[in-house]
């Protein structure tokens, strides 16, 4: 498949996904993740032995001591000795098992002297991260679950395409990180609890709206790896996965100069101007990434949860409100969720999906076209 | 009446009252003021109707059902271990009530102690540059309008004066109780119970100054929050107590209980007391801290 | 307990003195002040929902047993994942030990009733109510809601007007909860027989006596926090939210002050139930007795300051983590010696199968295996790694269906004859033992799998990678839903109907004051209380 990529799956075998018939944890690819692997094994392999020696005797008792045998019940009940003793050996067993987990405990906090610090961002139902600190600073994207609808099907219907090897754990933009390099992720939210996790670097940490937290990793391998949103965060919960891709020092100089072209190219766009057509097409793209989810394919929105964007006046009115809504959000208080706000898209790509809401399904709005340039004149 | 077997008329060893109708139609009343609390707070037109209907519903329903058990004391169906078993559930209910009071309390001190300082931390400047975490003082996003605190002056001392008083009125009229001075014991309970409406007369105006002259409200961010939740229970405890007390004075003047078999007076006022003691948690950690 | 000896001078004449004031009709039970008829509408009561919470959980599995969207959109599903664990919770688990409770504590203890029967009635009646408000929340605009069982903020304030209904429900079944408490304790500590002291009394009794202290303390807790919940979302108040000095957070520490003593709530009957039936059927004195009062007690305890192990992954500070850790895995003693103590028991017993002993051995070897599985979770950095994956999914069933249920069905195969004056039908019982503890574990072992190898819990949609074992677990969950419909035609009905008479003592090795009055139990007992020696 296409996830053995890198040294990772050379090193474990593991995909950097979860693997079909797996009975374990997936293969650890940070220090801590190992770290974690072997405190589950020896969590396991403790528990294991009390298991059978607890219930062994338990069965030994059911086949032996039965009446049907004639066995004669004894009269002893009670015993200040042994209950002292099934006391004691396990709370030493308890320490035991608590000792080898502090030390990891204390390293999973420790945040300090890292390489490159990311802040991770959840929102309703994708992930913006932004490059704070260390080589890449300055790169910020949003990351939006690329597995297309028609794989998902809906109910009654049946997934018009084939699904892929990394079905529901594959986004259009990865977080690309160097190996061999701590990496801080600083977690927030924007509207309720996220969980930013990767299972093989045993990382998971919520994402809490008007908090930060946060957590590191430092990736032994390259390789590519994938995690899914892991709090409960509304109803496109289950489409909101995490995927971050490790490579050398050298390519990752070669992703952040791309990167930053790409943006300057972005953030350049706004002095052209685009024809209707071209908006239209790439209005579409950025609807179906990003609005779809509430106001649907069809734009009629869901009955007493997300309003009709066919026939609203505010896609068919004047444009400024309309810019200033996916800019700003919206709280009416009509429905029961609010509209984000979009501000971290780009001028070009907000002025597009306006452009299409406007002359989209029943909508003919007189004001018809949104230019780039007047969006970063409302963002002002 | 299904009472247990009678020992030559004097109360049964555990009475144990027959079928009643007053749980199910509480139950049912309670299901009406529900759905229409449900109602009202989305803003459906019947929910305040259903609401009272509800609520008026579940008082007959009490007042009834207090009845019962009121004739049956009095009818002498009620044996020291009964006695004990509402001692028992009363001291019971009002452990309910302290933990009750125990969440609001613990959120303000972690609102207060734990939240507000991380808010304020380095690391939260990505978030709030400009919040300086102060107990009262502007909100992280500085979206609520600006409000003044209330301190302890003068009100709240009042009040706390208005209540220490009122739990010494109320004892005054417990040992009248006990030494047989039905007269005695009605006015100082009535005494208590206008402590306590004084009281409440103050906490309005209080609640009044807060929204006009200080504007401070129960949007004003967790502050308001903390403050008017936890006065406000502690008010609406306030009331169910001086009912209470009505009733037990209502009962007193129609010559109910005896020196040594008064529970409802008991259970009221230690329900009083407790109201009590709630206050001065209030008045320390909402007040003057 | 020694032995249990009666003045049998009252026994004989209650049961057709009464006779005359044993009430009929439907009046008997809307009106009842009759512990029995009580323990009965609550039994039923909570059959009704356990069936109702299984189908939302069989719709749960359906739309799971491949990826992709096949039968309900995703908000749907996570509104009938949230009724699921809200209906089993407080609505098929708890109403059921209550039940339990009320038919047996009277009867264990040899008192006449319980201490407040009208209340008695009126803690029952309120749950009916709060059992429509969450059925009719699925019809409000919006749907019910979909916010967890846990109802976090600030996912909860986006939801419609089901959150609400939600939410008044839960005032209800608190207020009938600490009110069931509260005459539950009251009995126990006022009405037992003379000559029955605390440390004579049934471990039933005990477990209650504990489990009714740590409902009293706690539910009015998850009163404040819904209360709050619900003032963030109609009246302005921020408790939870950042912006205007709140914390979402701070909603999970006061949900799971409540939440985990909760589930402590959920088991400790469980305990003792399996505590009266192992000595029943090992013909044997139950091992330790004083060291399980204690070792109840010290559950009880620690379970208030443990409670942020749901919380691991919030992030909290490093000391808090391992306080909660250390805190968390203590509690594995007390129970460890509540498991050493029942083997102990059956030791050298002169054991027979029949069914309760049957679910009671089957409880403690499945429950042990949640213990284990929870113990895991304990330690932090594992934790992190299955926090809100489907190995949380199996550590709580395992402890909560093949634990509080099983057990439940235990204690209905030892005491319906009681209830009836049937004996059930020995081979269906067994049956159904036999069908429920394999369909279960093809339910939820392979959840573990899942969860290891990282699948979150309250998804709609999956990757395929995990296609196989969810298919095994909807097939197992088919399974386990059909042995209790057959439970339900081919044990209960029939036991109610007919069956073989019971005796007032139908085992053997059984002890207590509930076997010295006749099976079925007479309308009033008890009236002048036995002496108990
Ligand atoms: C009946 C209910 C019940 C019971 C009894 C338990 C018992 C325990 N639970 Fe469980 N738990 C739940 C119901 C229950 N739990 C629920 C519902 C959730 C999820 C809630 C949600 O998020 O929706 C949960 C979640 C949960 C978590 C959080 C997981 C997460 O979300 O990340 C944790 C973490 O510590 C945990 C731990 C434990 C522990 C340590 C015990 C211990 O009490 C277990 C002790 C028992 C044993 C250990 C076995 C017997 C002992 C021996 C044989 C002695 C020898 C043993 C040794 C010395 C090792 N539980
Ligand atoms: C308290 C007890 C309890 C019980 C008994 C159960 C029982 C079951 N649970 Fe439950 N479960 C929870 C408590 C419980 N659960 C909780 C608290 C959650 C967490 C919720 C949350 O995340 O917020 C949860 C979550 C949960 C999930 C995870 C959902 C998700 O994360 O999205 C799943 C998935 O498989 C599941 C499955 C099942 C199954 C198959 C059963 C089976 O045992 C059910 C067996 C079925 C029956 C008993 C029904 C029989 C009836 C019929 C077959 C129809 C007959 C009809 C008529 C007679 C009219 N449960
Ligand atoms: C999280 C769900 C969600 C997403 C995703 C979303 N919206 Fe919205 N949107 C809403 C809600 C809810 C409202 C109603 C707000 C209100 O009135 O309170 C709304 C309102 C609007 C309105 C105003 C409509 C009116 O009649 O008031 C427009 C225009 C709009 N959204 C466009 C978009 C576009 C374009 C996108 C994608 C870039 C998008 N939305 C993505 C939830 C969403
Ligand atoms: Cu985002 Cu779940
Ligand atoms: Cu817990």
């Amino acid at each position: 498949a296409d996830t053995a990529t890198g040294t990772y799956n050379a090193a474990t075998g593991g995909t950097g996904g979860p693997v079909a018939g797996e009975l374990t944890l997936q293969p650890p690819a940070t220090q801590i993740a190992t770290e974690v692997y072997s405190l589950h094994n020896w969590m396991m392999g403790v528990c294991l032995v009390i298991f059978i020696a607890v219930f062994g005797v338990m069965f030994y008792s059911i086949f032996k001591h039965r009446k049907s045998l004639g066995h004669k019940p004894a009269t002893f009940h009670e015993s200040t000795a042994v209950e002292v003793a099934w006391t004691i050996v396990p709370f030493l067993i308890v320490i035991g098992m608590a000792l080898p987990a502090t030390r990891t405990v204390v390293g999973m906090k420790d945040t300090s002297n890292a390489d490159i610090t990311i802040k991770v961002t959840g929102m309703q139902w994708k992930w913006g991260y932004d490059y704070l600190k260390g080589e890449g600073e300055g790169i910020s994207f949003l990351s939006n679950l690329s597995t297309p609808r028609a794989q998902v099907g809906a109910p009654g219907f049946e997934p018009t395409e084939k699904r892929g090897d990394n079905y529901l754990m594959e986004v259009d933009n990865e977080v690309v990180v160097p190996v061999h390099r701590k990496i801080r992720l600083i977690t927030t939210a924007n509207d309720v609890i996220h969980s930013w996790s990767i299972p093989a670097f045993a990382v998971k940490q919520d994402a809490i709206p008007g908090f930060v937290r946060d957590t590191w990793f430092k990736a032994e391998h390259t390789g590519i790896f994938r995690g899914y949103c892991s709090e409960l965060c509304g109803k496109e919960h289950a489409f909101m996965p995490i995927v971050v891709r490790v490579v050398s020092d050298a390519d990752y100089k070669v992703w952040v100069d791309g990167k930053k072209k790409e943006m300057a190219a972005l953030a350049d766009d706004p002095t052209k101007t685009w024809t209707i057509d071209e908006l239209k097409t790439k209005g579409e793209k950025v609807y179906s990434t990003n609005c779809v989810a509430c106001h649907q394919a069809n734009g009629r929105g869901m009955p007493a949860t997300y309003p009709a964007l066919d026939g609203s006046p505010v896609v068919t009115g004047p444009k400024a409100e309309q810019i200033n809504v996916l800019l700003h959000g919206k709280k009416s208080g009509k429905y029961p969720v609010e509209m984000p706000s979009w501000k971290q898209l780009s001028d070009t790509d907000i002025a597009a999906v306006i452009t299409y809401t406007r002359n989209s399904w029943t909508n003919k709005a007189e004001e018809n076209i949104v230019q780039p340039a007047e969006v970063v004149a409302a963002r002002k | 009446m299904s009472s247990t077997s009678s020992h030559g008329g004097a109360a049964p060893y555990y009475f144990v009252p027959g079928p009643s109708r007053w749980p199910l139609l509480a139950g049912l009343s309670m299901l009406v003021t529900m759905i229409g609390a449900s109602a009202w707070v989305n803003d459906a037109s019947w929910g305040p109707a259903a609401n009272l209907i509800g609520i008026l519903g579940t008082i007959t329903v009490l007042y009834f059902w207090f009845g019962d058990a009121i004739k049956e004391s009095e009818g002498g169906l009620y044996s020291q271990r009964i006695d004990h078993s509402y001692r028992w559930s009363m001291s019971w209910f009002i452990f309910s009530e302290v933990m009750f009071f125990g969440a609001f309390f613990g959120a303000l001190f972690y609102a207060r102690t734990i939240s507000m300082p991380w808010l304020g931390d380095l690391d939260h400047k990505f978030i709030w540059p400009d919040y300086a975490p102060h107990w009262g003082g502007a909100t992280p996003a500085g979206t609520v309008e600006e409000f003044r605190t209330m301190g302890p002056f003068p009100i709240p001392t009042i009040n706390t004066a208005l209540l220490l008083t009122s739990g010494v009125t109320l004892t005054i009229a417990h040992h009248a109780l006990r030494a047989g001075h039905r007269a005695q014991t009605a006015l100082w309970l009535f005494a208590t119970i206008v402590l306590g409406a004084v009281f409440m007369g103050f906490q309005a105006y209080e609640y009044h100054h807060a929204y006009t002259e200080l504007n401070l409200k129960l949007t004003s961010g967790i502050y308001g929050s903390t403050f008017f939740m936890l006065t406000g229970f502690h008010g609406f405890h306030v009331t169910m107590g001086a009912i209470m007390l009505s009733v037990v004075l209502y009962r007193v003047l129609k010559g109910h209980f005896t020196p040594d078999n008064h529970f409802a007076f008991e259970g009221a006022a230690w329900y009083w007391h407790f109201v009590d003691v709630v206050w001065l948690g209030l008045y320390v950690v909402v007040y003057w801290l | 307990m020694s032995t249990t000896t009666l003045d049998h001078g009252h026994d004989h004449d209650h049961a057709h003195d009464h006779a005359h004031d044993h009430p009929h009709g439907p009046a008997r039970w809307l009106f009842a002040t009759n512990h029995k008829d009580i323990g009965t509408l609550y039994l039923w009561f909570s059959f009704i929902m356990l069936l109702s919470g299984g189908v939302l959980a069989l719709m749960i599995r359906t739309e799971l047993f491949k990826p992709g969207l096949q039968f309900f959109q995703p908000e749907f599903f996570n509104q009938l994942t949230t009724m699921h664990g809200l209906v089993m919770v407080f609505g098929a688990i708890m109403p059921a030990f209550v039940g339990f409770a009320n038919w047996m504590i009277p009867l264990q203890i040899g008192a006449s009733d319980m201490a407040f029967a009208r209340m008695n009635n009126f803690s029952f009646w309120l749950l009916p109510p709060a059992a429509i408000l969450l059925a009719t929340s699925f019809l409000a605009p919006g749907g019910a809601t979909a916010a967890g069982w846990t109802l976090y903020a600030p996912l909860s304030t986006q939801m419609g007007p089901g959150m609400d209904m939600a939410i008044f429900a839960m005032h209800l079944m608190g207020a009938s909860s600490i009110m069931g408490s509260i005459n539950i304790i009251v009995t126990i500590l006022n009405m037992r027989a003379p000559g029955m002291t605390l440390m004579k009394m049934p471990m039933f009794c005990w477990t209650w006596l504990i489990t009714a202290y740590l409902l009293i303390a706690v539910m009015p807790v998850l009163a404040g926090a819904i209360t709050m919940t619900l003032t963030d979302r109609h009246f302005g108040t921020s408790f939870f939210n950042a912006a205007a000095g709140g914390d979402p957070v701070m909603y999970q520490h006061i949900f799971w002050f409540f939440g985990h003593p909760e589930v402590y709530i959920m088991i400790l009957p469980a305990f003792g139930i399996v505590s009266q039936i192992l000595p029943a059927f090992a013909r044997k004195q139950l091992f330790g007795y004083a060291s399980m009062v204690y070792a109840t007690a010290s559950i009880a305890i620690l379970s208030f300051i443990v409670w942020a192990h749901h919380m691991f992954t919030t992030g909290m500070p490093v000391t808090s983590q391992l306080f909660f850790m250390y805190a968390t895995m203590l509690i594995a003693v007390p129970t460890g010696v509540k498991v050493f103590n029942w083997i102990a028991t059956m030791w050298r017993g002169s054991m027979t199968f029949e069914t309760p002993m049957l679910f009671a051995v089957g409880f403690i070897f499945v429950f042990t295996i949640g213990g284990f599985t929870g113990l895991i979770l304990a330690v932090t950095p594992i934790d992190i790694q299955l926090q809100d994956t489907y190995y949380v999914v199996a550590h709580f069933h395992y402890v909560l269906v093949a634990g509080s249920l099983f057990a439940l069905f235990a204690g209905f195969y030892y005491w319906s004859p009681k209830w009836t004056g049937h004996m059930y039908n020995e081979t269906m019982g067994k049956t159904h033992f036999w069908l429920s503890l394999i369909t279960f574990n093809v339910t939820f072992f392979p959840m573990h799998f899942l969860g290891l190898a990282g699948m979150p819990r309250r998804y709609a949609d999956y990757s395929a990678q995990f296609t196989d074992f969810n298919m095994v677990a909807t097939i197992g969950a088919f399974g386990f839903g059909l042995s209790q419909v057959f439970f339900l035609f081919f044990v209960i009905l029939p036991t109610i109907r007919g069956g073989k008479k019971a005796e007032a003592k139908p085992w053997e090795g059984a002890e207590g004051l509930e076997w010295t009055v006749p099976s079925p139990a007479p309308f009033h007992t008890f009236e002048t209380p036995p002496e108990f020696k």
